[in-house]
């Protein structure tokens, strides 16, 4: 499988992520910073998304960075893109801080952690500004108004979607399907093919 | 929970969306179904243009702080076979077989205790001491080898050393597996604490060098565990920044 996301500013015939991701898991310290150059970026905008305090997005970004070079030897050209590995990765991170840091501030009061939740207006006015991609802009917008919403509170604020549904008032099965329907019709307006 | 509905959690699932036991369950069948693997690898592909489309400048300053540290970073092999999954963070089949392996070790050193324990009966304060030894073995023993034991790896120690904790929620015990631990600074000792959100209980000692320790008393809903260095025979409280957290899984 190929990797159709590619991020701008490589030239023509420089290596792409995969074969630096390659070189990196040889130990080659020069091809990482090429890796750190190119998704860095990424990786920070999309940690403090869903981490929103800009100090702790840095400490997890550089987690997440550092990440990538000691695990390059696991990335499976097979299983998916460069980009999408490392994007996952972060997510991943980001994600286990937040529920991490729910979990030791109150175990139980999941109805409290909603509270601190922006409404999900706010959520999109806080995203929308940010998407410097017009054709993401696009494709978000051709998806149903629920599927939209699922899609964004679980990737950009990392809620599961049973805090999802409790925050849209949806039903449980209902959030699980618009996620997967929703991704599946961003999946196919991008034309990404894993 | 049947296949069918299983099949439908590929989107929540690529979003990290599952909690934590779902999650685990989807894991085990994407094992067995590679329609499921191949759609969920494309639904990260679609995420992760989401996640390109926040992308911000980094500071200058992180770009020095990580090319520093990965140059005290040691890198992982790549996985034997093809069966191992991309993402090794989650606590799943590899950190399982870990802790599996680890267990079977402490038995073969259990039993060699035993052994060992067997010519010093004699002696019964040795014997106390080694009944004590032994006790902490299996319940280590047990807590490794608990269905539901998760490690959190990483934790860097003085001296170059590395830290692993193991906590059960079922077991309700914790413990850290430590190796190359420096020795403490002369008067001191290493102390061990569960953190309970901001504050720190005492929770017995680790020793210098490598080797295991159960972490005394129980878990008790501890959000994850520190090591302080602390004067000789510890602290009520933390007296000194912690040299290691490690932070328990939600």
């Amino acid at each position: 499988m190929r990797e159709p996301v590619r991020i701008e500013g490589g030239a023509t015939g420089a290596p792409s992520l995969e074969e630096l991701l390659a070189r990196v898991a040889q130990g080659d310290q020069s091809a990482f910073a090429s890796v750190y150059d190119t998704v860095a970026g990424p990786v920070l905008g999309l940690v403090r998304s869903v981490l929103r305090d800009p100090a702790q997005s840095e400490e997890v970004a550089q987690e997440v960075l550092v990440e990538v070079w000691r695990l390059a030897a696991h990335f499976d050209p097979a299983r998916g893109g460069a980009t999408s590995w490392v994007m996952t990765l972060a997510h991943r991170r980001a994600v286990d801080r937040v529920r991490s840091a729910q979990a030791a501030s109150d175990r139980d009061a999941r109805a409290a952690q909603l509270d601190r939740t922006p409404a999900y207006d706010e959520v999109v006015e806080q995203v929308e500004a940010r998407l410097e991609r017009e054709q993401v802009r696009r494709c978000l917008g051709s998806l149903t108004e629920l599927q939209r919403q699922s899609v964004t509170l679980a990737y950009y604020r990392g809620l599961t979607y049973r805090e999802v549904a409790e925050l849209l008032t949806q039903p449980l099965g209902t959030v699980k399907t618009r996620l997967r329907d929703g991704l599946i019709r961003l999946r196919d307006c991008l034309g990404v093919s894993a | 929970m049947n296949t069918a509905e299983l099949h439908t959690l590929t989107g929540a699932f690529a979003v990290d969306a599952l909690p934590q036991d779902e999650q685990h369950r989807f894991e085990a069948h994407l094992t067995e179904c590679t329609a499921c693997a191949a759609e969920v690898a494309e639904l990260r592909a679609a995420a992760a243009r989401l996640g390109l489309a926040v992308a911000e400048t980094p500071p200058p300053a992180l770009r020095d702080r990580v090319l520093r540290r990965i140059g005290e970073v040691r890198q992982e092999s790549p996985p034997s076979g093809n069966s191992q999954r991309a993402d090794e963070r989650r606590p799943g089949r590899a950190a399982k077989w870990r802790t599996y392996a680890l267990a079977a070790c402490l038995a073969v050193a259990a039993a060699l205790g035993g052994t060992a324990v067997w010519q010093h009966q004699q002696a019964d304060e040795a014997r106390e001491q080694t009944q004590q030894a032994r006790r902490q073995t299996t319940q280590l023993a047990e807590l490794l080898a608990s269905p539901d034991a998760r490690t959190i790896s990483g934790g860097a120690l003085p001296g170059g050393g590395s830290a692993t904790a193991v906590v059960s929620q079922d077991r309700d015990r914790a413990a850290l597996l430590a190796s190359g631990m420096a020795e403490a600074p002369d008067g001191k000792v290493y102390q061990l604490w569960f953190a309970d959100g901001g504050t720190m209980r005492p929770a017995g000692f680790a020793e210098p060098g490598t080797g295991a320790a159960l972490l005394d008393g129980r878990v008790d809903g501890a959000s994850g565990m520190g090591i302080t260095v602390e004067p000789d025979g510890g602290s009520p409280q933390p007296t000194s920044d912690p040299v290691l957290l490690l932070e328990f899984p939600a």
